[in-house]
C-alpha cells in the first residue's frame, strides 16, 4: 500500500483499477505486465511497427517531401521501423522480462540514442535526435491505440496520466470513468474543470503518480482529502468503500432539494447559476437546480480544435448552451487565454511573467480579428435567449471602453450585413484585478453588470501563485484584504445600481457563504456538481445572521481568525457539509 | 555453388563518418547479397544488414573496420561495400583534404566579403 498527497480539485471517492495514460512528450516509466498479457502487449508492438511503417510510406508517396535532406531523414527511420534485430530487441523486453510495450520501446530507442550521444563525434551524436523521433513515432501509436481503447472501456477505472489534456478527455467514455489522478495540475487546470464537471472526484499535483502504478492493483482516488491510495490493505479499502457509501448518501440528500428554491430562511432569493465549459455540462447544471449560466467559459472552442474556431464554431457551440436554457440567463465570457492556459498552435509568445503578461482581454484587444469572430457569434446567437456578454480581466476604464468600441464595430458590420442580433445585450465585466475592484465606482458606470472572479482577485491582491506549493497556504479568500475589496464592489455595484455577482471558486466554497451573503451578493455562479450543497446552505441561514457575521468579519484583523470563525459559524449551521 | 568467405579491411573517408544516413546506405548495399554480413569494430562485431546495429558502431571518420561476408556471393558483398564506403563515401565529402579546402574557401569567402 502506498499513499499520496496531492490537491483535491473535485470531491468524491473512487475505487477501481487504473488505466495509466503515458504521454510521449514524457519519460516512460518502467512497467510490468501479467504474464498472461504478454502475448497481446507484443501484438501491440507489431502493431505500432507496422502502423509506422505504414505511415512513413504514406508521407513518401504523398510527395510532399522534394528536399532530397528530410527524404534520407524518413528513409533511414523507415529502415529503422523494418530492422527486425531492433524489433526483436524490444519483443523480447515484453515478452521475456514481462515489461510494457512503451517502455521496451522506449528503453531500448533510448538506448541507442544514448550510445550516439556518448560517442565523441559530434556529428554523429547528434545523430541520437533522429532515434527520439523514431521513439516518438511508436510511441504516438502505442498511445493513441491505447486512447482508443479507453473510449471503448466497459468496465469501471480511475485514469491515471501524467496530464490529461483536453482532447484526451474529450474522448472518454463517461460512463466507466470514475476518477483522475495526474502527476502535475493545479485547481484550475483542465484535468480539475472536466472532473468538476462529470462530477467524479480527482487529485492532481501527485508529481510523480505514474510512476509508481501498477496497472494490476486496486486504486483509491480521494477527491475529499487530496490522497490517492494505491494497493490499499484490506482495513483501508474497507474504510474507503464506507466513506463512498457516505458520501453518495449525502448526495443523493441533496438531489432531493433540487427543485425547492434557493431561498434564506427569512425569505430572501438567492441566484444559483453554474459555470460551464462544455456546451454539454448545461444540462448538469440544471440538473442540479441552477436557474442559468453565470459564466461560460468559451476557452474550449480554441483548446480543442487543432485549427482556430470559425464564426460559425463559436455560434452552433453558444446557440446549443442558449437553446437549451430557455429564458433563463447565459453569460457567455469572451476568450480567457494566455497564462495558465494555451492554445494548441501555441500562438503566445513565451513570457517571463505570464499572469502579468498578454492575457485574457489584453489578448483579445490585440488580436481583433480573433476577437471579432467571437463577438460576432455571441452578438447573432443573442436573439435565442437571455444571453450577457462578459470581458475578463478587465484592469482598466481604457480597455473597458476599447472593447466596448469593438463590440459596437462588430454590430455596425452586422447592421450592414442586415443580420439581426439584440442592440441592448447587456455588456459586463469581471472583476478580477485589484484595480477593477478599486476603481469599480468608475467601471460601474460605463457597463451593466460586474461578476467578481475570486481566484484571479486572490491571486492578485496577496501576490501569490497558488498553483505554487510554497506560497499556496497564503493564498485565502479569508484574508482581510480580500474582503474588504469584496465589499467595496458590491457597494458600488449597488450605488450604480448594476448587479454583482461571484463567479469565482468562493462561491462554492461553503464557509464563504454566509460572508458573500452578509456582504451583499445574491447572485453566485458555481461548479455545477456543488450546487446542491450551497442551496442546502443557503435555505438553513437568515440573512439577518449574515449580516451580522459580516459585520463581525469585517472588524477582524487576520485571516486566520476569519477562516476559523467562518468554519465554526457554517459548521453551526450545517455540520455535514465538512 | 558453395559457400564461401571473404574478408575485407575498410576505412571510414567521409567527413561524418558512419552517421543515419550512409548507415541505411551500407544496410541497403549489404541486403542485395543473399550472404551473411558481419562488420567488427575490433570491439564489437555487428549484422551488416541491419541498421540498429551499424549505427551502434558509431563509427566516426578514420575508423578501421572489417566486413566479413559468407555465402554464395560473399566476395561480391565486400567488393561492393568497400566500393561504397572508400571509393563512393556514401556520397559525401572525404575526411580532411576536402574539408580542409572547404574550409579554405569559405575563409577567402568571408575576406572577400569583409573587403
Amino acid at each position: 500500500m502506498e499513499i499520496k498527497k496531492g490537491i483535491a480539485v473535485s470531491p468524491g471517492i473512487a475505487i477501481a483499477k487504473p488505466i495509466v495514460i503515458d504521454s510521449e512528450d514524457y519519460r516512460i516509466p518502467r512497467r510490468s505486465i501479467l504474464p498472461s498479457a504478454k502475448v497481446a502487449e507484443v501484438k501491440r508492438v507489431r502493431d505500432a511497427f507496422r502502423k509506422a511503417v505504414e505511415e512513413l510510406k504514406k508521407i513518401d508517396s504523398d510527395g510532399k517531401i522534394a528536399e532530397g535532406n528530410i527524404k534520407d531523414i524518413f528513409a533511414v527511420h523507415l529502415r529503422f521501423l523494418k530492422d527486425r534485430s531492433l524489433r526483436k530487441k524490444i519483443t523480447d523486453l515484453v515478452y521475456n522480462d514481462l515489461l510494457t510495450a512503451e517502455y521496451a520501446v522506449s528503453t531500448t530507442l533510448r538506448d541507442i540514442a544514448n550510445h550516439f550521444v556518448s560517442v565523441q563525434d559530434r556529428y554523429i551524436s547528434e545523430r541520437a535526435t533522429d532515434i527520439y523521433d523514431v521513439e516518438k513515432r511508436l510511441l504516438r501509436h502505442l498511445l493513441g491505440r491505447k486512447r482508443e481503447d479507453i473510449e471503448h472501456i466497459s468496465h469501471e477505472v480511475v485514469v491515471v496520466a501524467h496530464e490529461l489534456g483536453p482532447t484526451q478527455t474529450a474522448s472518454f467514455d463517461r460512463k466507466f470513468i470514475r476518477g483522475f489522478a495526474t502527476d502535475a495540475g493545479g485547481r484550475t487546470s483542465h484535468t480539475a474543470i472536466v472532473a468538476r464537471s462529470l462530477g467524479i472526484p480527482a487529485v492532481v499535483g501527485l508529481e510523480d503518480v505514474t510512476r509508481n502504478i501498477d496497472p494490476t492493483v486496486t486504486v483509491i482516488i480521494d477527491g475529499n482529502r487530496g490522497m490517492v491510495v494505491i494497493d490499499p490493505d484490506e482495513l483501508t479499502l474497507k474504510q474507503y468503500q464506507q466513506y463512498a457509501v457516505d458520501f453518495d448518501r449525502l448526495e443523493k440528500e441533496l438531489d432531493a432539494i433540487r427543485d425547492l428554491d434557493a431561498v434564506t430562511r427569512d425569505g430572501v432569493q438567492i441566484e444559483l447559476l453554474g459555470n460551464i465549459e462544455f456546451p454539454h455540462e448545461v444540462e448538469t447544471v440544471l440538473d442540479r437546480g441552477g436557474v442559468g449560466i453565470g459564466l461560460y467559459r468559451t476557452e474550449f472552442l480554441y483548446l480543442y480544435s487543432q485549427t482556430e474556431p470559425t464564426e460559425e464554431d463559436h455560434y452552433n457551440a453558444y446557440s446549443e448552451v442558449i437553446r437549451v436554457c430557455g429564458d433563463m440567463p447565459v453569460v457567455i465570457r469572451t476568450m480567457d487565454l494566455g497564462a495558465d492556459k494555451f492554445t494548441q498552435s501555441r500562438r503566445f509568445v513565451r513570457e517571463p511573467n505570464p499572469f502579468l503578461g498578454l492575457r485574457s482581454i489584453r489578448f483579445c484587444l490585440q488580436n481583433l480579428v480573433m476577437f471579432k469572430t467571437q463577438l460576432r457569434a455571441i452578438l447573432r446567437a443573442s436573439i435565442h435567449g437571455d444571453v450577457r456578454v462578459m470581458f475578463p480581466l478587465i484592469s482598466s476604464l481604457h480597455e473597458l471602453r476599447q472593447a466596448k468600441m469593438i463590440i459596437r464595430d462588430v454590430m455596425e458590420d452586422l447592421d450592414e450585413g442586415s443580420i439581426e442580433y439584440k442592440p441592448d445585450i447587456p455588456i459586463g465585466i469581471m472583476i478580477e484585478t485589484p484595480s477593477a475592484a478599486l476603481t469599480a465606482s468608475i467601471l460601474a458606470s460605463e457597463c451593466d453588470f460586474f461578476s467578481i472572479g475570486t481566484n484571479d482577485l486572490i491571486q492578485y491582491t496577496l501576490a501569490v501563485d497558488r498553483g505554487n506549493e510554497r506560497v499556496s497556504t497564503l493564498y485565502s479568500g479569508a484574508d482581510p484584504a480580500v474582503i474588504n475589496l469584496l465589499r467595496s464592489v458590491n457597494h458600488e455595484a449597488n450605488k450604480a445600481r448594476i448587479s454583482a455577482s461571484i463567479c469565482g471558486e468562493m462561491a462554492s466554497e461553503p464557509e464563504f457563504i454566509m460572508l458573500l451573503l452578509g456582504l451583499g451578493f445574491r447572485t453566485f455562479s458555481l461548479a455545477p456538481p456543488m450546487i446542491p450543497e450551497i442551496k442546502k446552505l443557503i435555505r438553513s441561514v437568515t440573512i439577518e445572521s449574515c449580516n451580522s457575521l459580516a459585520r463581525k468579519v469585517l472588524l477582524m484583523n487576520s485571516e486566520r481568525e476569519v477562516i476559523n470563525y467562518l468554519r465554526s459559524a457554517t459548521l453551526k449551521v450545517l455540520p455535514e457539509v465538512f | 555453388m558453395a559457400d564461401s568467405v571473404s574478408k575485407t579491411e575498410v576505412e571510414i573517408k567521409n567527413a561524418n563518418g558512419l552517421h543515419l544516413r550512409p548507415a541505411m546506405q551500407l544496410v541497403d548495399t549489404a541486403s542485395r547479397f543473399t550472404s551473411e554480413v558481419k562488420i567488427s569494430s575490433g570491439k564489437t562485431t555487428v549484422d551488416g544488414k541491419s541498421i540498429m546495429q551499424v549505427t551502434m558502431l558509431a563509427a566516426a571518420a578514420g575508423t578501421k573496420l572489417t566486413i566479413i561476408a559468407k555465402g554464395p556471393d560473399a566476395q561480391m558483398a565486400t567488393d561492393a561495400l568497400k566500393d561504397l564506403i572508400e571509393n563512393k563515401l556514401f556520397g559525401e565529402s572525404a575526411f580532411r583534404s576536402e574539408a580542409a579546402a572547404k574550409g579554405g574557401q569559405d575563409r577567402q569567402a568571408e575576406k572577400s566579403a569583409e573587403q
